[in-house]
């Protein structure tokens, strides 16, 4: 092992964070997903704790951006994805109940590797999921629209063009538009899956901050490649290598003492 | 270096030489055909003995095809952009389903069109209807559909996969995303669909031979038989006075000239609304 990745101070903050562990929002229990004789996730039991940035990390071709599909059922989409299990959000099984899908899936915002903002001005898009939502009121989508940009602090850089199309922001200003959408439907849980792999450092600092920041009203699960990302962000860390959760805990658990040799060639590997 | 060189100048080559081929058939169609080109072709229906050299113009024909190429392509529309979006949106977990289709609409694609024709005619006899504009239009329907469904389609599979999943993840349910953004970011290539469409149709000569019909008259009525630019073009080539095969040309002008303006106005359309499409 190499030098520390945390500093002491970071690892006694970490400490008193952890001593206060708050109630899990998503709970998953043997979840498997095959695809065809491919075992993809493999029995994966976790809690995600409710107001916490809890990062999955692990190799490419782990499972973990399809762990995040699982969570709000993306996996539907392909049929070749046999999952079983259950995952539950607010004690209700989303995998075996039958409330309706988008209810479901508005529970949960979804910020993808590569922004992609709705073919549709920047208003319309952070306005789109509230009118799914049967808002009708005018004045309660423009003040929420408002609301929302100025939490990602893009308010003051698109208000004088909102109805500009939200293809014209920069990638960056793309990323948080889609997180103001995603916020604007109030969902308790943000899976992010890379969101900042495809942005440059200024912007994936910006993200980063308001992470840092919203983590006060949200529940979020990053998937991340970027260790250093991980040590500034993670309140709690999942590694996955092959279908498996490898190991599970707080970031100076996972970082300081790695219990498998898995996870330490990884952050070898990673440093 | 050398091979690199050769290969750029024979692609330029070929490129070059069918946006020549192109010039050419426009310029043999002028040359030939302007001198004939009159008012009176365009705006008059032919008085007797027009095919012999007589008075009047193809307005009947102009008229024709155009309710009949308009008529087939909004029928086709309805058909073809639901089934579009339905093949993307709804199938989406049914590849093999997906390609099923897609191999029968590319062979109804490459049915010839004087098999529709026949098909036409059949259908026609079966309900005992007369050659008319509405046996036409269900005919050149008939043939532009599968256009109109894979050129949607094949610009409805660029869209990526993410998009699609942003709205869902937004909690749309799968309809309306197809509707409000699978269709709103393909809407260019909803268009060139359109527009190869309408241009096959009104292009079309054999599909109308039988179902359509050919007449003097500008039809009031559905049932009413219609003349076609394409058939104008074909019965007037044929003859044998020189008088009348360069009104043949003419009329070739007017149908390209209607073509090309529908695909100008097409462009300009399409371009106004894909302004908000991600690049």
């Amino acid at each position: 092992m190499g030098k520390p990745y945390i500093s002491t101070n970071s690892i006694e903050q970490l400490r008193i964070l952890r001593a206060t562990e708050p109630e899990a929002v998503l709970r998953v229990k043997n979840l498997n997903v095959k695809a065809g004789d491919h075992h993809i996730l493999k029995n994966i039991n976790l809690e995600i704790p409710k107001n916490r940035i809890t990062v999955l990390l692990g190799p490419s071709g782990c499972g973990k951006t399809t762990l995040l599909k699982c969570l709000n059922k993306l996996t539907d989409l392909y049929r070749e994805l046999k999952v079983s299990g259950n995952i539950y959000i607010d004690n209700d099984d989303i995998l075996n109940t039958t409330a309706s899908i988008p209810d479901i899936r508005q529970k949960m915002g979804l910020l993808s590797q590569r922004p992609y903002p709705l073919p549709i001005s920047i208003y319309k898009n952070v306005a789109y999921g509230l009118k799914l939502k049967g808002v009708r009121d005018k004045k309660l989508i423009a003040f929420s629209v408002e609301k929302h940009l100025r939490e990602v602090g893009l308010w003051e850089e698109v208000k004088n063009r909102l109805n500009s199309p939200a293809s014209s922001l920069s990638i960056g200003q793309q990323q948080r538009l889609c997180l103001a959408r995603g916020l604007a439907v109030k969902p308790s849980i943000i899976l992010a899956d890379e969101p900042t792999s495809a942005l440059d450092p200024t912007s994936s600092k910006i993200i980063e901050n308001l992470f840092r920041d919203i983590k006060k009203h949200y529940t979020i699960i990053l998937v991340t490649h970027v260790l250093r990302q991980a040590i500034r962000l993670a309140d709690h860390v999942i590694f996955m290598d092959d279908g498996e959760i490898i190991e599970e805990g707080s970031p100076v658990e996972l970082f300081e003492n790695a219990s498998t040799d898995k996870l330490r060639a990884y952050l070898v590997d990673g440093n | 270096m050398l091979e690199e060189k050769f290969f750029i100048r024979l692609s330029a080559l070929f490129t070059y030489s069918l946006i020549a081929v192109l010039a050419f058939i426009i310029i043999v169609i002028f040359y030939k055909g302007f001198a004939a080109l009159n008012w009176d072709m365009v705006f008059k229906t032919p008085r007797g003995g027009y095919y012999y050299g007589g008075e009047g113009g193809v307005l009947n024909a102009i008229t024709g095809s155009l309710y009949i190429s308009i008529g087939a392509t909004l029928i086709a529309v309805l058909i073809g952009m639901p089934a579009a979006l339905y093949l993307n949106v709804q199938l989406i977990r049914y590849r093999r389903t997906q390609n099923t289709i897609r191999y029968f609409l590319d062979a109804l694609w490459g049915i010839p069109s004087i098999v529709y024709g026949a098909f036409g005619f059949t259908l026609m006899l079966f309900f005992g209807m007369n050659a008319s504009l509405l046996a036409g239009i269900i005919t050149v329907a008939l043939l532009i559909s599968p256009i109109m469904v894979r050129t949607f389609d094949e610009v409805l599979c660029t869209i990526p996969k993410g998009m699609h999943e942003a709205s869902l993840a937004l909690g749309s349910t799968r309809t309306e995303t197809a509707f409000r953004i699978m269709f709103k970011q393909g809407f260019p290539g909803f268009i060139t669909a359109v527009l190869l469409s309408f241009g096959r149709g009104i292009g079309d000569a054999a599909s109308v031979l039988f179902t359509a019909g050919y007449t003097d008259n500008i039809p009031v009525t559905l049932d009413e038989p219609a003349a076609t630019l394409p058939l104008a073009i074909f019965f007037q080539l044929g003859s044998p006075i020189p008088e009348v095969r360069d009104r043949a040309f003419a009329a070739s002008i007017i149908l390209t000239i209607i073509i090309l303006f529908i695909s100008i106005g097409a462009r300009l359309l399409s371009k106004r609304y894909s302004k908000t499409n991600l690049k």
